[in-house]
């Protein structure tokens, strides 16, 4: 293989328990071959960026199904850019309306993935959008 | 159930019979090489007498209302009384969940059930860093007893029982609860309700833990005691597999894991003195609706004959009403879709009537709209009015346990009691549900797994995501927006309620908490002392992380 591996951290930001679609995304990922690391529950921004870091990860994928999103990705998206780790691809999932995409988007989530989103089509879009 | 020479005669005219099923499979093929439910249960085209030939009627079914209780709790269920139609609501804040549940009592619903904000499920207060961005959220805000009071308002405690969906510190709002009522001027003794207060599957699944295993068996035995003494009526726990289902386990897990963490809290309750008769009959359940409804039918069935077995035969529970699995009921929030959100209102009623043909004590119907948003006031209305079609339209409530005697049903609950059993086998082995969260948690995983690339492989069809998608779907308008200020209100409100206090008076009532939690008193009564004073929730919670500690999480994966 020549491709480098995608190192991906899978976090749950904020006091959301439903961990049910991060673990099963983390495992599609890994079953596709990329190494993932999952933060478990609970974490703060701060906590999520000092993981990326330490792990050198090319991917951060975020799942929130509290409605927290809107305030927590975009804190992550900055303390990221503030580590010297603005490249590392954001992406996110849960119960987010479409409403509040766009805003997202804008924060630097480079993708929302809604409910029902087939593994494969994650699994293809990191591949395609993962900056190595 | 069936004689010798009956079923020696079946089995002849079952052998031919196969024959000529084998010829019509090549002409009619079937759809799938193999039929199955959620749980592995081979599925046969066809059952007779023949796969339930080591039945016997008085032994494993009864009569419902009998020992071991697979017909149902009671012997004329719904002919009484039909089940408590109970919509959990709660978003933003007191005054906004007040006019919700007014709402929903004016629209006939005949019990509350109560979501509160994440902060409050863990313990902490509107202005803790941790809870930025998520007050008022899935749940409403509590900080003390006067957002309690708004809650309540006009809403009298002594008529309407509630259910609170609290776990960790499910003293302390059942403290605020008590305190309320008695404001209102009820009794304690008028007082119904319930409280979740399972923390061994928020360990396992649903994420909303504060304390370490031991103190918080130890703050559930508490209330187990202090109950049976105080309110007698109350429901102490509900035991719950909703949240093991939705974080994906399969039917049969289901059961055998909700029953193996009741298995703990009675061990837990005997250890701390209690005599299993005076708490066994204030044991509730909570179980999930999902899709596969022959296979849920038969799980609840199941699951009720599992635990009268636990309570009579392991326990030596000599009450029948120790011996009884009283349930609430949820559909699968997990089965609804964000495609084509008006198909889960049918996805919803079928759930709900396997609730019922069941025998179910309360139900909740999901909103169509809940893959998207919080349920808005029109989609709440036609979950409310599904359960009252099936109450009041459909006929079927006017027998008990309808399925009871069909060849399928019966095999397929004599299979899942079977699977229950050996998972829980396996769950005693390692020590008991506290010590197999972690075996639980992979376990759940593996099928939620497994779940998901059915779907995607198109092996389970889900309508509108992985079969007859519309392109160019228009989304549901009129979504249910939370507040944004609703956090900036909390807070401002909190601060306020501080000021008004005597900080000597909170001092040394937190000062009574922290010495009772170093002893063996039980601490529901000195929680009650200071939610009078309006000492606030986050306060009490830190003195009890200050003495015991806070649990950290396994990560299984």
């Amino acid at each position: 293989m020549s491709e480098k591996l995608i190192r991906v951290l899978v976090a749950k930001p904020g006091l959301d328990g439903h961990d049910r679609g991060a673990k099963v995304i983390a495992q599609a990922l890994r079953d596709a071959g990329m190494e993932v690391v999952y933060t478990g529950l609970r974490q703060t921004p701060e906590q999520i960026v000092s993981a990326a870091v330490q792990e050198d990860v090319n991917v951060v994928g975020m799942s929130i199904l509290s409605g927290a999103h809107g305030t927590l990705f975009p804190e992550v998206v900055n303390l990221l850019k503030e580590k010297g780790a603005g490249d590392i691809l954001v992406v996110g999932g849960g119960i987010i309306p479409d409403e509040d995409i766009p805003a997202l988007k804008d924060a630097g989530i480079a993708e929302v993935f809604g409910p029902g989103t087939p593994l494969a089509e994650v699994v293809k879009y990191i591949q395609e959008n993962v900056k190595n | 159930m069936f004689s010798k020479d009956q079923l020696d005669k079946i089995a002849a005219k079952r052998e031919n019979w196969t024959a000529k099923l084998e010829a019509t499979k090549k002409k009619r093929p079937e759809r799938q090489p193999q039929f199955s439910t959620d749980s592995g249960v081979d599925v046969k085209a066809v059952y007779t007498p023949l796969d339930l030939v080591d039945m016997d009627y008085e032994r494993d079914l009864g009569l419902p209302g009998e020992y071991p209780y697979t017909r149902g709790v009671q012997p004329n269920l719904y002919r009484g009384r039909l089940w408590t139609m109970r919509q959990y609501a709660g978003f933003g804040s007191a005054e906004e969940t007040n006019q919700r549940f007014r709402y929903l009592l004016e629209q006939g619903q005949t019990g509350l059930s109560c979501a509160f904000d994440l902060p409050t499920q863990i313990g902490y207060d509107s202005d803790h860093p941790l809870a930025k961005g998520e007050v008022g959220k899935v749940g409403v805000a509590i900080d003390s007893l006067a957002d309690m009071e708004t809650l309540f308002d006009q809403i009298p405690l002594g008529k309407v029982s509630t259910s609170m969906t609290i776990n960790a510190p499910a003293g302390v709002l059942l403290a605020m609860y008590i305190a309320c009522a008695e404001k209102q001027g009820f009794t304690k003794s008028q007082i119904n309700g319930t409280i979740q207060n399972d923390v061994i599957k928020e360990y396992i699944c649903r994420g909303t833990y504060i304390l370490p295993p031991e103190p918080s068996m130890r703050l559930i035995s508490d209330i187990f005691e202090f109950c049976s003494k105080e309110i007698p009526q109350w429901n102490t726990i509900s035991i719950s597999g909703y949240h093991i289902r939705e974080a994906g386990s399969t039917a049969a897990q289901e059961i055998a894991f909700t029953l193996a963490d009741g298995i703990a809290y009675v061990d837990a309750a005997i250890k701390a003195g209690l005599d299993v008769d005076a708490f066994g009959p204030r044991l509730s359940f909570f179980f999930n609706a999902h899709l596969n409804f022959l296979e849920e039918v038969a799980k609840f069935r199941a699951a009720r004959r599992v635990w009268a077995k636990v309570m009579r035969e392991r326990f030596g529970a000599k009450n029948p009403r120790s011996w009884t699995l009283r349930f609430h009921t949820q559909t699968a929030g997990v089965s609804l879709t964000a495609q084509q959100p008006m198909v889960n209102i049918m996805r919803t009623a079928f759930e709900a009537l396997s609730a019922v043909l069941g025998g179910t004590q309360s139900l909740h119907t999901n909103s169509y709209d809940e893959a998207l948003a919080l349920p808005c006031d029109e989609s709440v209305m036609i979950a409310l009015r599904t359960q009252q079609v099936i109450g009041y339209e459909i006929g079927v409530c006017d027998m008990v346990d309808p399925f009871g005697g069909s060849y399928y049903v019966e095999a397929l609950t004599n299979a899942l009691e079977e699977k229950a059993w050996e998972y829980i086998g396996n769950i005693d082995a390692l020590g008991g549900a506290v010590k197999a969260i972690e075996y639980m948690q992979k376990e759940i995983h593996n099928s939620a797994y497994k779940y998901q690339l059915a779907i995607d492989n198109k092996k389970k069809t889900v309508i509108g995501v992985n079969s007859f998608i519309m392109e160019d779907e228009e989304k549901p308008k009129g979504l249910l927006k939370v507040d944004l200020s609703v956090g900036d209100r909390q807070v401002a409100k909190l601060a306020k309620v501080k000021a008004k206090r005597d900080p000597a008076k909170v001092e040394s009532l937190l000062q009574a908490i922290r010495e009772a939690a170093q002893s063996d008193a039980n601490l529901i009564p000195v929680f009650i002392d200071a939610v009078r004073e309006y000492v606030t929730l986050g306060e009490i919670c830190d003195v009890l992380r200050d003495v015991f500690g806070e649990y950290k999480q396994q990560i299984v994966f």
